[in-house]
């Protein structure tokens, strides 16, 4: 099992002809997901890699495919129109990896969304992966291997590190999950944690967080009260100074809070084991399975 | 992105906010002429990015033009939290009979702008919510509808008993939530909003963030950035695409993605090194990027060791490592390096440097031990 995406997905891809968005395809389809559309305004009726159909709309794709997941590639000014586009087209997955969508666009998507019943992951993340099942966005499908560790993460690389360590040491995973580093992102740390509680093939979870915002610190609170699975957690930024966006917009110290300290003791009282370095995630999973 | 003062000013006073009448310069003889000009009492106040402008000596009266000149010599190339102060603002003193606060802050968990005013004026906020949380009104804004009236005078209702300050305060919130929206936002604040013995209610100071993601579409926004308010190596890591945050350590970072760099710094922090920086290369580096990016962090004298820390998943391990051997071969570099790269061509990577004198590691942990090594000269904690 996994958690969002599997052998099933039905993946449409938005921006399917540009620079980003070919080439992650083809990674894509190499690894094993089933890519049945791609979405370019003006150039519906052509093929991708002479085997994809390519479309106008989101809308057309879907119907003419049935695709039930869409991965976005467009520029950030039309991000966020691209994420209403397939939440209208009822899509139930959307996985946005575009870097640089303004905050207000999400104000706006975000609840548009909802009110459809979709379910938004990023933007300005690395998408997910179920290893040996499908992958959607941009995880390097190498340095994943199946297994029963769920992770999720803030981050893209950092994700990558300590995945390629738990997969190197024979930890593999249901699914890795990188949910964006911006303030304003769809999929939370909770929904990620309810999905891989609920995942009867997820034993350990693993947890990368950084600076800026509460989701952390909430993530904490759920995992004391309703988690039966062990989590290992991890924070990024504590040489972080207040005030300034760690490249991640979402990544900020406002005022005193969102500290990587007050994470930390927020993991810690909630009975999760924090790594203090990537290195010691290995020993802290095998001891929890 | 932020914004001075005086531009948040020159932003709500174009949208109708009352604002008392001001000009900003950078000489002193300006200064004196701008208070002639006013012809009342004046405050001389520091523009730079920092709070606490007041308490560094920043912001002074003045009860006329002489004086003026006096203060704003005394500011003028004033050092407030590391920022040397270019230019002042002057502007009319107002009396003040209350302060309140009103600020717009986009806020991650209601995935809302939400709107935060409070009829203790004048001192922290933050103070505020922590201490007495009950002197705090929070409404957050839907902005596919935006502010609506009513929700406006919610706002103003908390601050004034009286109708006409209420609707007075309720049309300044709907003023700064337009400037909000337009100019892109992730903070707007009028600090203090205050109301006068003869019951006006204006603004007093003014600060606005700009989302930098709004930049490429807000040309006349992006215009508001005084580049001579940064740091120059800041100035041109941008110009090179990089993102990059200068801080006072020994060992120099440069790593691709910003979690993975947060991550480093925090281990060069954990073996007993202090991070000279925060430097993200971005997904898709060329070696033009690793080039500037070296160029920047070797500008820094207080760098005593470079570590490169890649992860290659987008970023070609490859492109790399001939950014560093393009690199070195321009400017030889006066102290150590120490190279981590896995993934993506990572054969090719370390054939290429090997080839060129350097070594490398794929293993993290060992690269930053080692590179704080080097850095301190002795052994990491």
């Amino acid at each position: 099992m996994s958690i969002f995406i599997d052998r099933d997905t039905k993946l449409v891809v938005q921006g399917i002809t540009g620079r980003d968005g070919s080439f992650h395809t083809k990674q894509m389809m190499e690894y094993g997901t089933q890519v049945v559309a791609g979405v370019t305004p003006g150039k519906g009726g052509q093929t991708f890699e002479g085997t994809v159909p390519v479309f106008n709309t989101v809308a057309d794709a879907v119907n003419a495919t049935g695709a039930n997941t869409s991965v976005i590639y467009v520029p950030p000014m039309f991000a966020a129109d691209a994420i209403m586009e397939a939440a209208d087209a009822g899509v139930s997955l959307i996985v946005a990896i575009t870097e640089g969508v303004p905050v207000l666009d999400m104000t706006r998507a975000w609840p548009f969304v909802k009110e459809k019943g979709a379910r938004l992951i990023g933007p300005n993340c690395p998408g997910l992966i179920s290893p040996g099942q499908s992958k959607v966005g941009i995880i390097p499908g190498r340095i994943c291997t199946p297994g029963p560790v769920g992770v999720v993460s803030r981050s893209g690389t950092l994700t990558y590190e300590i995945v390629y360590q738990l997969t190197r040491a024979g930890l593999g995973q249901t699914t890795c999950v990188g949910i964006g580093g911006d303030p304003i992102n769809g999929t939370s740390f909770i929904d990620c944690l309810v999905a891989f509680e609920a995942d009867p093939d997820t034993k350990v979870v693993c947890m990368m967080g950084e600076i800026g915002g509460t989701d952390e610190q909430d993530a904490a609170r759920f995992v004391k009260e309703r988690m039966k699975k062990p989590v290992v957690g991890f924070i990024a930024g504590q040489t972080a100074p207040p005030g300034r966006r760690m490249g991640h917009a979402g990544a900020i110290i406002s005022g005193s809070s969102g500290t990587a300290a007050e994470k930390i003791a927020a993991f810690e009282a909630a009975g999760i084991a924090v790594a203090k370095r990537p290195v010691e995630f290995v020993d802290l999973v095998k001891e929890r399975m | 992105m932020n914004i001075h003062e005086y531009q948040a000013k020159e932003i709500l006073r174009a949208l109708g906010v009352p604002i008392p009448p001001g000009e900003v310069t950078g000489t002193d003889a300006e200064a004196q002429a701008i208070a002639s000009r006013i012809g009342k009492t004046v405050v001389v106040k520091a523009q730079v990015h920092a709070g606490g402008r007041g308490k560094a000596g920043g912001v002074k009266l003045a009860k006329d033009a002489a004086e003026a000149r006096d203060k704003a010599r005394a500011i003028l190339g004033m050092q407030i939290k590391g920022l040397t102060v270019e230019k002042v603002l002057v502007t009319e003193a107002a009396d003040i009979a209350s302060e309140a606060y009103v600020g717009i802050i986009m806020d991650r968990a209601s995935r809302k702008p939400v709107f935060m005013v409070s009829p203790a004026g004048g001192i922290d906020i933050e103070e505020v919510a922590a201490k007495t949380p009950e002197k705090i009104l929070k409404v957050p804004v839907d902005t596919r509808y935006g502010l609506q009236p009513y929700q406006a005078m919610r706002l103003g209702f908390f601050l004034y008993d009286d109708l006409a300050k209420a609707r007075a305060a309720s049309k300044i919130m709907q003023q700064l939530y337009t400037a909000f929206i337009q100019s892109g936002c992730s903070l707007a604040e009028i600090n203090p909003l205050v109301v006068t013995p003869k019951g006006e209610v204006i603004a007093v100071d003014a600060k606005m963030v700009i989302d930098d993601n709004e930049l490429d579409r807000r040309p006349a926004v992006a215009a508001l950035r005084d580049v001579s308010a940064e740091a120059p190596s800041e100035v041109e890591a941008r110009n090179a695409s990089l993102t990059f945050i200068k801080l006072d350590g020994n060992v120099g970072c440069c790593v691709n993605g910003a979690g993975l760099a947060m991550a480093t710094m925090d281990l060069v922090k954990y073996y007993g090194g202090e991070p000279a920086n925060f430097l993200d290369i971005g997904g898709s580096s060329s070696p033009e990027k690793v080039i500037a990016a070296l160029r920047i962090i070797t500008a820094d004298p207080s760098v005593k060791a470079i570590l490169f820390n890649i992860f290659g998943g987008i970023t070609r391990t490859d492109d790399v490592a001939n950014g560093i051997v393009a690199a070195t071969k321009q400017n030889p570099l006066k102290v150590p390096i120490v190279i981590r790269l896995t993934g993506t061509n990572e054969e090719i990577a370390m054939k290429i440097l090997t080839e060129n004198g350097f070594s490398a590691s794929s293993d993290m942990d060992e690269a930053v031990r080692r590179a704080v090594e080097l850095a301190t000269g002795g052994k990491a904690a």
